[in-house]
């Protein structure tokens, strides 16, 4: 006997469609006018983005970062989730509450650090020419951004991680390694496809928080290294070219949510391989 | 018989030196910046250097008299304060329907709320800018909110409905068999139940709202500076050591804040 409780799904609802679906459309509408009027219309932006370059090569440049930023994080992740989750349960909590800080601490804040860490006087430098060595250029460097993007996000890789190995049947493992099948077998053909469900969304989280990482961008980036979302953000305030940066935004999302599609439609076949 | 067997542990053992060698590198990456901030803001001295040649709380005091950074702080604090009460309110309603109902309909509810987590929130932004100057209004504190409550919600939604699947229902059949109505049950049984999930929503909410820069950019109005955009522009351009000050604060009160969080509500399971 209990009531349908759908109803209470409505304030929120109405808030997103007046203040995110509305102005989205809105974004889209602006992307194809003529100026800031949205009275004639054109794709004119459209065209000059998809014919200049410099513009596409933001576009390209940025999806390429997220993936960097995502393998590293998958890299040095997955060991943090294989590891916590073999640990005690109160182990498990230190390392779930380290791996959280960072992105519960002010993105400014975290971007700050890394100034002083990678600066031309910073941490690194300073070991690093105590061997005797030239300084690094770390920041304003592609590399470095890398860096700091995976410090940034690595939660969010993380933790689904762990969610999928914590859920799976320890028996399996030793199942596998019954069966004669070394420690790193068992890795590769057991315990990484069963956690891939994991892994994808881990890696949708990473990537679109990489891609669209305004401050880490453009602090540790600097003004010569231009991402997508500085680009849109220099086109609206800086040029006061509104249409371009609809247009911008539209293609951006887009991108993005092609890119989630993606991974989504490989992580449910993901899923049906690892219930097989 | 005895040579397999040191083969397997062999194996075993690179394995987990493998592991443990990435995740120690990756933990002191995680953990490392923090520790650098914190260090950083004792310095005693006119530079950035790390480690800081001697520590005192001089930056600290530098602070009492930076009225623009104070301004900044109070001003993102009061957005935060609010973005939390109604992401609070709105999220853990729409979660009780998410929770319980197969519509469609909600379903969908669920995807659009979830959205932006993953959408660039610059884009959105300018999206919300573009049509509140279209419909003849100018950027304000209610619209601020508002745009950060679009932003924050996902984490109260997440958190809460979890705890709700969680929530086991023959509870609610025993409550309103015992007479009480919907009101009575949702306060005196689901509300208690799911408070750890909604408590930890809240603060990663709050914590996110406090933190913002996309929304804020485009949403904030002329007058009022948001803290994390202050300290953008003064780390963009003139370095001092009274940043680092309220990083170093920042830092703080965030950790105390995750240990409370942790201590009343479980934070580190509540995000799982």
């Amino acid at each position: 006997m209990t009531k349908d409780d759908s109803p209470l799904v409505l304030p929120l609802a109405a808030l997103f469609v007046a203040l995110f679906i509305a102005p989205l459309c809105v974004l889209v509408a602006l992307s194809l006018a003529k100026d800031a009027n949205i009275a004639s219309f054109t794709a004119a932006s459209y065209v000059k983005f998809f014919t200049d370059s410099f513009n596409y090569s933001i576009l390209f440049e940025t999806l390429l970062l997220g993936l960097k930023a995502t393998l590293v994080c998958l890299v040095f992740g997955y060991p943090i989730a294989w590891i916590c989750a073999r640990s005690s349960a109160r182990l498990q909590s230190i390392i779930v509450f380290l791996v959280i800080l960072p992105i519960l601490t002010s993105v400014v804040v975290r971007t700050f650090a890394w100034i002083v860490i990678l600066g031309r006087q910073g941490v690194i430098n300073q070991v690093w020419t105590s061997f005797g060595f030239e300084p690094l250029r770390l920041l304003y460097t592609e590399a470095g951004v890398v860096m700091v993007l995976a410090q940034v996000q690595m939660p969010l890789m993380v933790l689904p991680i762990l969610t999928v190995l914590g859920k799976m049947d320890p028996n399996l493992g030793d199942a596998s390694r019954v069966l004669g099948a070394g420690e790193w077998r068992t890795l590769w053909r057991v315990t990484i496809p069963l956690s891939l469900p994991g892994v994808i969304a881990g890696c949708i989280l990473t990537y679109t928080a990489c891609i669209t990482a305004f401050v880490t961008q453009t602090l540790i980036g600097g003004a010569r290294l231009i991402y997508m979302p500085l680009n849109i953000y220099q086109q609206a305030i800086g040029a006061n070219n509104w249409p371009f940066a609809a247009a911008l935004s539209v293609i951006f999302m887009v991108a993005v949510l092609v890119i989630v599609g993606v991974l989504n439609a490989v992580g449910r076949r993901s899923e049906t391989y690892g219930r097989a | 018989m005895a040579a397999p067997r040191t083969a397997v542990d062999i194996e075993a053992l690179s394995l987990r030196i493998v592991f443990g060698v990435l995740a120690a590198i990756a933990m002191v990456f995680l953990v490392g910046p923090t520790i650098v901030v914190i260090l950083t803001s004792f310095t005693a001295s006119e530079s950035l250097r790390f480690p800081p040649s001697g520590l005192s709380l001089r930056w600290y005091w530098a602070l009492l008299d930076a009225d623009q950074m104070q301004r900044a702080a109070w001003a993102s604090l009061i957005v935060a304060f609010w973005t939390t009460i109604i992401s609070v309110v709105l999220g853990t309603a729409a979660s009780l329907a998410i929770a319980r109902s197969s519509s469609k309909w909600v379903r969908a509810a669920d995807v659009l709320f979830m959205s932006p987590l993953l959408l660039p929130a610059l884009a959105f932004g300018f999206a919300a800018l573009v049509f509140i100057s279209r419909m003849g209004f100018s950027p304000s504190l209610t619209f601020l909110v508002l745009g950060h409550v679009i932003v924050c919600v996902p984490f109260v939604l997440r958190t809460t409905t979890a705890s709700l699947t969680q929530l086991d229902p023959a509870l609610l059949d025993a409550s309103q068999s015992l007479g009480a109505g919907g009101v009575m049950t949702f306060r005196r049984v689901t509300l208690p139940l799911i408070a750890p999930g909604v408590a930890s929503g809240a603060f990663l909410a709050f914590m996110a709202s406090f933190d913002n820069v996309p929304v804020s950019l485009f949403l904030s109005d002329e007058r009022t500076e948001m803290l994390p955009i202050h300290l953008w522009q003064q780390i963009d351009t003139n370095l001092d050591v009274r940043t680092a000050a309220v990083s170093g604060l920042i830092v703080i009160v965030t950790l105390v804040l995750m240990l409370i969080a942790e201590q009343m509500a479980g934070l580190t399971r509540q995000v799982r």
